[in-house]
């Protein structure tokens, strides 16, 4: 809960820190690109459908990575797709945050030995934020992953980034 | 129809092209020549009685039949031996199955397309080559198909396969 969300009473002016602001901002719509890799994309629809309802947070699926905020890695990532994600990480606008959903997209899962064509963990090619285990992981704890991620942004400074 | 009569009925229309039946262990088999399957498979799609014009399945094995060889790191090597396609047939309007067998060589693996019999062939055929590295004669577009264009380090479903270090600069073991 952020200076931004408690209720005034006294008048219509609010003071706040241009960082708190910006950082409110960020972290209530924090649209994410409209994108699934395998099976923990069923559970990502899923909690963007009614029953958990990712809206609530203001998570809005986007069709562009132009619009993109944050991008949820939900699924295996293969090498030939690895190049793809990539590109799409390097054409989304700063600030830009990454979830990684599940056992393969953080390290590979249960494709970490033979799997001859998976890319061991996401965060060999591109940053990540928060780290959801799982396989896939439920509903709640995307929704966990997301929470992190609002808190880890409701502490950002315009001086430095840190989430 | 049952796959002892079939074999009999390409027996007598391709003498030498027809190889053997291998009844063990699971199902009866046509062992066929790999140069033939396409005339073969165009037989059996168009003669009255048999009329197979579902290719339910086409799957590339390495047999491992070779010599085999520890290389200095420790992986095998296999040279010689074989590869082999199985083709797996339905018939929609008779409701009978059976099942083809080619066997080629594990150095120049050529096998004959089957893509202008059953379309469906097509990326089955493709799958094969990326897996395994089989070569369709005729096949109209053979490129891999599951694993990336410029992939370079070999056919990862052989059993000799080794994974290479790195790919595009990404460290592909664990």
């Amino acid at each position: 809960m952020s200076l931004l969300d408690t209720e005034f009473s006294d008048g219509n002016i609010v003071i706040a820190k241009a960082d708190d602001l910006l950082n409110w901002a960020r972290l209530s719509s924090l649209w994410q690109l409209g994108f699934g890799l395998a099976c923990c994309a069923i559970e990502m629809m899923a909690t963007s459908a009614s029953h958990y309802d990712f809206d609530r947070f203001g998570v809005i699926p986007r069709p562009s990575p132009r619009q993109a905020d944050v991008i949820i890695m939900s699924g295996t990532v293969t090498l030939k797709m690895a190049l793809r994600i990539k590109r799409l990480y390097e054409q989304m606008p700063d600030p830009k945050y990454i979830i990684s959903m599940g056992s393969c997209s953080n390290c590979g899962g249960p494709y970490w030995e033979h799997g001859y064509h998976v890319l061991k963990g996401v965060d060999r090619i591109v940053p990540v934020d928060v780290y959801v285990p799982g396989c896939p992981p439920r509903p709640e704890a995307l929704l966990e992953g997301l929470l992190k991620l609002q808190e880890k942004i409701r502490n950002e400074s315009m001086v430095k980034k840190t989430a | 129809m049952n796959t002892e009569e079939i074999f009999k009925i390409l027996k007598t229309e391709f003498e030498n092209e027809i190889l053997e039946l291998q009844t063990l262990p699971v199902e009866p088999i046509i062992i066929v020549d790999p140069k033939a399957i396409c005339k073969i498979g165009l037989f059996l799609r168009d003669t009255t009685g048999l009329e197979f014009d579902s290719l339910m399945c086409l799957s590339g094995v390495d047999d491992a039949n070779g010599e085999k060889k520890l290389a200095a790191d420790g992986s095998t090597v296999i040279s010689s031996g074989t590869l082999s396609v199985v083709y797996h047939l339905h018939s929609i309007n008779i409701n009978h199955k059976m099942t083809l067998k080619v066997s080629t060589s594990r150095e120049l693996p050529e096998v004959e397309s089957v893509e202008s019999v059953w379309k469906c062939a097509d990326w089955h055929e493709r799958e094969a080559f990326d897996m395994f590295g089989i070569v369709f004669l005729h096949h109209p577009n053979l490129i891999r198909i599951l694993m990336p264009y410029d992939w370079e380090a070999g056919y990862p479903l052989r059993k000799d396969y080794k994974n290479p270090e790195f790919y595009q600069g990404m460290k592909v073991p664990y």
